[in-house]
């Protein structure tokens, strides 16, 4: 079944000389459901605007994203919000974790505009990715390790179609980006939600079944 | 949810949080005490407890015989005949006619002169007498006793037995002591009125005190000691009257204000207040507009706190937003920021509020004796929560505003 399927899509930016430009050329790209893709390209390559035209924070130019049936280009941007919560998980480089909230809450923020809270579904969730004792701390009280680890408990908080993660391991240690990386897969993998990972570091892509080359499917890199 | 959100924010930035918290306090505060004032005095001054209809007093103006028996504040516009007094008890009209003859005071407190009836017949207030502390008694009218408010005996110290000599004028001098000594009897329970203000010694007493000079006939007499004074000789400087029927005010009033020219009545005595009030009501007006404009500095203070910490907060709002929440959610937690702002301060307003009004109905009873009811519910205690929030709302806008502008990628850096 498909999960993600991306056709025709562009997306364009004003360069500061007022020329336009590409950054998003993908004519087409697809994902099962359950499955995990590694996205291999270089910094500037449009990964990241890659990802964030899937999940419907940017809008863009043209082409067609159909996330689990729902096509989303022709959604109004309160429903694109709405589908972003329910059928998406979003991993950052920079995990985005809300300074003033604790672990626990942070994780219940992402339920909040979704499926709704579940306090129980949370604490499952942190105890799964090890912080069971940690869910009262807050992001500083927490290691970088730790931290990513509440922003993986986060994505999944709505028990998404897709997760999507940006550089997951970039801001980590060689053991805990492997250890990291492999947690996000097999939650992923329990959760049955597809993952999508973009990434330039080869030994993080080398651990992935399907590696595609962004520099291939973005005609425009 | 989303009120958590509005909570943690609100604790992150506990100082520009705090600051406007109390700005929007002394705002309410500042409000609710203009008006409560405003209609607070205006009921006592005009519609209070005061036991008598009308005042009767020398020719001139109303205002001054009230606020000079009544309150017991400015001088006295003179004296009318002692026989004027005697004409109008007699009127079948009148149901009681008090004569007061004022000059004196002991410590800045008024000695007025008067007839035991103050104490037997007149109901300060509906159904009430003056009533004495344990261990007193009322003066007797021919001597040289003296009976004190409950007020002017705390501030001044005098007890039952006490002797003490009184001071000419209204106001105290030390320089203007007269040599006549006045022994306290009885001192009178708190009525929580003008009177408790009061230092009451029999009428006689006054014309009796050492250097007055009566003028009844026309040319001066005093007093000499044993010997009576003829009635042409005494005068009074007010004759305080309760009347059988208002019909009987307005029949007198008739008498004496329109057809005749030898005296005054101040009748009612709550629409002689009620004409100064509305003489100082550009006053009020001021204070009111005074209350309002720091409602408006208040509500700039929210807009300028809750704006200036947008920039801040952008990322905050990306990963709201990345996260699932809408434009219009985005737009929502910052109203309700300035919302709760409005409505913290507006509880605390209330306190401030009950400051100013402790301290002014301090002072009012101090100066008058008037006691203002501070804790009586007003329709502005509904009136300025809504308004403030209405304010916090409106000041929440713009910024509520720009945090809905956010834009999501460009704020959730880094990109790769």
């Amino acid at each position: 079944m498909t999960i993600l399927e991306v056709n025709n899509l562009r997306k364009d930016f004003k360069a500061p000389d007022d020329t336009v430009r590409a950054v998003v050329d993908v004519p087409e790209f697809q994902m099962r459901l359950a499955e995990q893709i590694a996205l291999k390209g270089e910094s500037g390559s449009g990964k990241t605007t890659f990802l964030n035209l899937i999940a419907g924070i940017l809008q863009a130019d043209s082409g067609s994203i159909v996330i689990d049936g729902e096509e989303i280009m022709s959604l109004s941007e309160s429903k694109r919000d709405n589908l972003r919560a329910r059928k998406i998980g979003y991993i950052f480089q920079t995990f985005n974790l809300l300074q003033g909230f604790t672990a626990l809450e942070n994780v219940l923020l992402g339920m909040s505009f979704g499926s709704g809270v579940d306090e129980k579904y949370a604490q499952h969730l942190l105890e799964r990715v090890g912080l069971k004792t940690r869910a009262e701390y807050r992001p500083r009280q927490l290691s970088v390790g730790q931290q990513q680890r509440v922003a993986v408990a986060r994505a999944l908080a709505n028990r998404p179609k897709i997760v999507l993660a940006d550089e997951p391991t970039g801001n980590l240690d060689r053991k805990r980006a492997f250890e990291s990386l492999e947690l996000i897969r097999e939650v992923c993998t329990e959760n049955g939600a597809a993952l999508l990972l973009v990434s330039h570091d080869s030994e993080i892509l080398g651990k992935f079944e399907t590696v595609q080359n962004l520099e291939e499917i973005n005609k425009c890199s | 949810m989303l009120l958590k959100i509005v909570l943690k924010s609100l604790r992150q930035h506990a100082l520009s949080t705090f600051v406007t918290v109390l700005a929007i306090a002394l705002a309410s505060g500042l409000v609710l005490s203009v008006f409560a004032i405003q209609k607070q005095t205006y009921a006592a001054f005009t519609g209070g407890d005061i036991g008598f209809d009308a005042v009767l007093g020398a020719r001139g103006s109303q205002l001054q015989l009230v606020l000079n028996t009544v309150f017991h504040l400015e001088t006295s516009p003179g004296n009318i005949p002692y026989s004027m007094y005697l004409d109008i008890k007699k009127n079948p009209q009148v149901e009681l006619a008090i004569p007061y003859a004022v000059g004196d005071n002991y410590l800045g407190f008024r000695i007025v002169g008067t007839s035991e009836e103050i104490f037997t017949k007149f109901e300060y207030r509906l159904g009430q007498k003056f009533q004495l502390e344990p261990g007193g008694k009322f003066f007797d009218p021919g001597a040289k006793e003296a009976v004190i408010g409950s007020f002017a005996a705390k501030e001044t110290g005098l007890k039952v037995g006490d002797i003490f000599q009184p001071y000419h004028g209204l106001i105290f001098d030390e320089k203007n002591r007269h040599n006549d000594d006045y022994r306290v009897v009885g001192i009178l329970q708190p009525t929580n009125s003008p009177s408790d203000r009061v230092v009451w010694i029999p009428l006689e007493g006054i014309y009796r005190i050492q250097g007055h000079v009566l003028r009844g006939t026309g040319e001066n007499f005093t007093a000499e000691e044993n010997a009576e004074i003829p009635v042409e000789a005494k005068e009074v400087s007010a004759v305080m009257l309760k009347f059988s029927s208002m019909q009987a005010g307005m029949n007198l009033d008739q008498t004496v204000n329109k057809q005749g020219k030898a005296a005054t009545l101040a009748f009612p005595i709550g629409r002689t207040m009620a004409e100064l009030f509305d003489k100082l009501g550009w006053l009020n007006r001021v204070f009111e507009l005074v209350a309002y404009l720091v409602v408006v500095v208040a509500a700039f203070s929210i807009l300028a706190s809750i704006y200036n910490s947008i920039n801040e907060r952008k990322r905050e709002f990306a990963i709201l937003r990345a996260l699932g929440a809408s434009r219009p959610t985005v737009f929502t937690v910052i109203l309700l920021e300035a919302v709760t702002i409005a409505a913290i301060g507006t509880l605390i307003g209330f306190l401030v509020f009950a400051v100013i009004m402790s301290a002014t109905a301090y002072l009012v009873r101090e100066q008058t004796g008037v006691v203002l009811n501070v804790f009586r519910f007003d329709s502005m205690w509904i009136f300025t929560p809504v308004l403030m929030i209405a304010v916090g709302t409106l000041a929440g806008i713009i910024p509520a505003f720009k945090a809905y502008r956010t834009d999501v990628a460009e704020n959730l850096s880094p990109t790769s």
